[in-house]
């Protein structure tokens, strides 16, 4: 409730939204108007060629109305269903009354006039009232003859004029007060008339998750498809030449020592590489320092491999949870890779917070902007592995820069342990 | 000289220790786990420690923590850390405090046994030691931000060996060049890079190791 508040930026503004809010239930209720009577028109036909135009005008007014209620009450109302289409005149008409997202619309233009518009009419009209009697009434009564009455008192002399003027602040008070809360409630019940119910909401989500997760899926398996592919090319090839060639060494040890010598050699080369392999395959999959420190200190340690200036600016609670740790700090690396490549930038800002259950990460550059965010498979890969965790990735980039990236994963601290590398031994 | 050595795996714990008393280094403590590492460096007070990364009880970089914790209470303790990987962040928190006595090297290194014990040595007599691919990688940063573009190809060549820590001698072997060459050498790029020429080999390192990291 304190949050929505501020957005108001006090009640003068939260009245004149009322005001507005309750002008525009009028016109709510003219729709309805139109809507109903091609209702009642159905039984004799000539219904259903008018319904579907006139669903169309009932959801253009829907539609204003979730972007005024957003905008103006901080309720946030999910856009509805489009309207169905058919081929035929009368389908159409058939498809609109199929439609719940339709009739949410028709019990909005009923009900809402007479519920939210009714409320938001309150504080406007107590100000009004209220000026009415502070303002005009101390000048006005003695023209205004006996029988001059404002609310309860009779204002036929110096004394009661005096009475209503306060009575009247009291009541522009009131209304002041009152916009605030009236605001909110609007917007409250604007969204339960407007918003979809909760079965459809929860069915939503779990189409998103359903994606999601095989999106999660398919690229979990293709990550151990192309590591049983590195190991099986690279560091087990290895071993077994180094096996050969150490066969072929045994042999020679005796005949020819300084074959035999070169032999080993190799084999120490050959061993080396396969180590390097299986190091480089283990960073791909999981990068020590992020398993030792977390996010914080892994993000500074791409900083210092980077070849552009790369601030790091990072203030998280504690460990985050390693699925989250492991999607940010690969989006990172893919970020900073980027910014590196095609910016022509020479300073990188990435800034992390976590606040409201929420990891934010932003990657700034200084570099040409007009980055095209759906170019590119490494950002779509990107913002795949971020869907899996509910993640986005947002990217602005104007031309002439600088490009800003920002990433944002729910999350969770696991432990409160500091992520400052200070921790003691 | 002592040397307390921490490594949790058996194998490699036993052949360091005999590696390193073959080479008349004194294996004060063989200790497996990060508690008791700290311990041992505080208690025994070698002239040296060779320190794996990676300890239990959390198999994170107990190791390093431990390092570090004890060269705050004790400056300059000479610790040489071996890891499975190199990190530039962890080679930045040892070189850190500026008193060198530090070596970093991939675990590998050890089967070189010779350029191993060089590197103890080294390191417990002050001087730095980085891995190679800390270097390289440093190096190839440096190449991309165009701080060393002055220096010619054997310029380079020794300033990655002058940043590993290797010696004059070890420079002159690798390269096959004669020791004038090498001062010559050196002279070049400590005037190009516009690095403080001081006579102290192991704080030529440091100040080398300084400007790459720009």
């Amino acid at each position: 409730m304190t949050d929505r508040q501020k957005r108001f930026r006090g009640p003068l503004v939260a009245l004149v939204r009322c005001q507005l809010l309750s002008l525009a239930s009028l016109v709510t209720s003219l729709r309805s108007l139109a809507v109903l009577g091609s209702l009642a028109l159905l039984p004799v036909g000539a219904g259903l060629p008018l319904l579907p135009p006139a669903a169309r005008m009932l959801r253009r007014g829907s539609d204003l109305e979730r972007d005024r209620t957003a905008r103006w009450t901080g309720t946030v109302i999910d856009a509805p269903e489009p309207l169905p289409t058919a081929p035929t005149v009368t389908g159409r008409g058939a498809a609109v009354l199929g439609s719940t997202a339709f009739w949410r619309d028709v019990a909005w233009c009923c009900f809402g006039p007479w519920s939210t518009g009714m409320l938001v009419s309150v504080p406007p009209t107590l100000v009004g009232y209220g000026l009415f009697g502070a303002v005009a009434q101390p000048f006005l009564w003695p023209y205004l003859g006996p029988g001059n009455w404002y609310a309860f008192i009779p204002v036929e002399s110096t004394a009661t004029a005096i009475a209503a003027a306060a009575l009247g602040l009291g009541f522009v008070a009131a209304g002041l007060w009152l916009s605030v809360p009236a605001l909110v409630r609007y917007g409250e019940w604007t969204g339960r008339l407007l918003g979809d119910p909760y079965a459809a909401r929860l069915e939503r989500r779990i189409g998103q998750l359903t994606d999601s997760r095989a999106d999660a899926l398919d690229t979990q398996a293709a990550e151990l498809r192309r590591i049983e592919r590195d190991l099986h090319d690279g560091a087990q090839a290895r071993l077994v030449a180094l096996g050969l060639t150490l066969d072929q060494a045994d042999r020679l040890v005796d005949s020819d020592p300084t074959a035999a010598r070169r032999l080993l050699g190799e084999v120490r080369a050959s061993s080396e590489r396969a180590l390097q392999e299986l190091r480089d395959l283990v960073h791909g999959i999981l990068p020590p320092v992020l398993a030792d420190r977390g996010l914080p200190d892994a993000v500074r340690s791409l900083a210092l491999d980077a070849f552009l200036d790369v601030e790091v600016d990072a203030e998280l609670p504690g460990r985050l949870p390693a699925a989250v740790e492991g999607a940010a700090y690969f989006a990172i690396a893919e970020l900073l890779a980027n910014a590196g490549k095609h910016s022509g930038g020479s300073t990188v800002r990435i800034r992390l917070r976590c606040a409201d259950g929420l990891l934010r990460a932003t990657v700034t550059d200084d570099g040409r902007g007009g980055a095209d965010p759906a170019r590119g498979s490494g950002l779509a890969g990107v913002r795949r592995r971020l869907a899996a965790f509910d993640g986005t990735l947002a990217l602005v980039s104007p031309p002439g820069g600088p490009t800003t990236a920002t990433l944002e994963l729910p999350c969770a601290s696991s432990s409160p342990k500091t992520s400052s590398s200070s921790v003691t031994a | 000289m002592r040397v307390v050595l921490a490594e949790d795996l058996f194998l490699l714990r036993d052949g360091l220790s005999r590696t390193l008393a073959e080479h008349g280094f004194e294996v004060a403590a063989a200790v497996e786990t990060g508690p008791e590492l700290l311990r041992a460096l505080r208690e025994l007070r070698p002239d040296v420690a060779v320190v794996d990364i990676r300890l239990p009880p959390t198999h994170t970089d107990e190791g390093l923590q431990a390092a570090l914790t004890v060269r705050r209470e004790r400056p300059a303790l000479p610790v040489l850390v071996l890891s499975q990987y190199v990190e530039q962040l962890y080679a930045q928190e040892l070189l850190a405090d500026g008193h060198g006595a530090v070596g970093y090297l991939l675990k590998d290194r050890v089967t070189h046994t010779a350029q191993f014990v060089d590197a103890v040595r080294t390191v417990a007599s002050g001087g730095t030691v980085m891995d190679p691919q800390v270097i390289a990688r440093l190096m190839a940063r440096s190449t991309a931000r165009g701080t060393t573009a002055d220096l010619s190809p054997r310029e380079l060549d020794v300033l990655r060996l002058m940043a590993e820590g290797r010696s004059n001698a070890a420079v002159m072997a690798e390269l096959h060049i004669s020791e004038s060459a090498v001062a010559k050498h050196t002279a070049a790029i400590f005037g190009k890079l516009r690095i403080d020429n001081t006579p102290d080999a192991n704080r030529r390192v440091l100040a080398v190791l300084a400007y790459l990291k720009r």
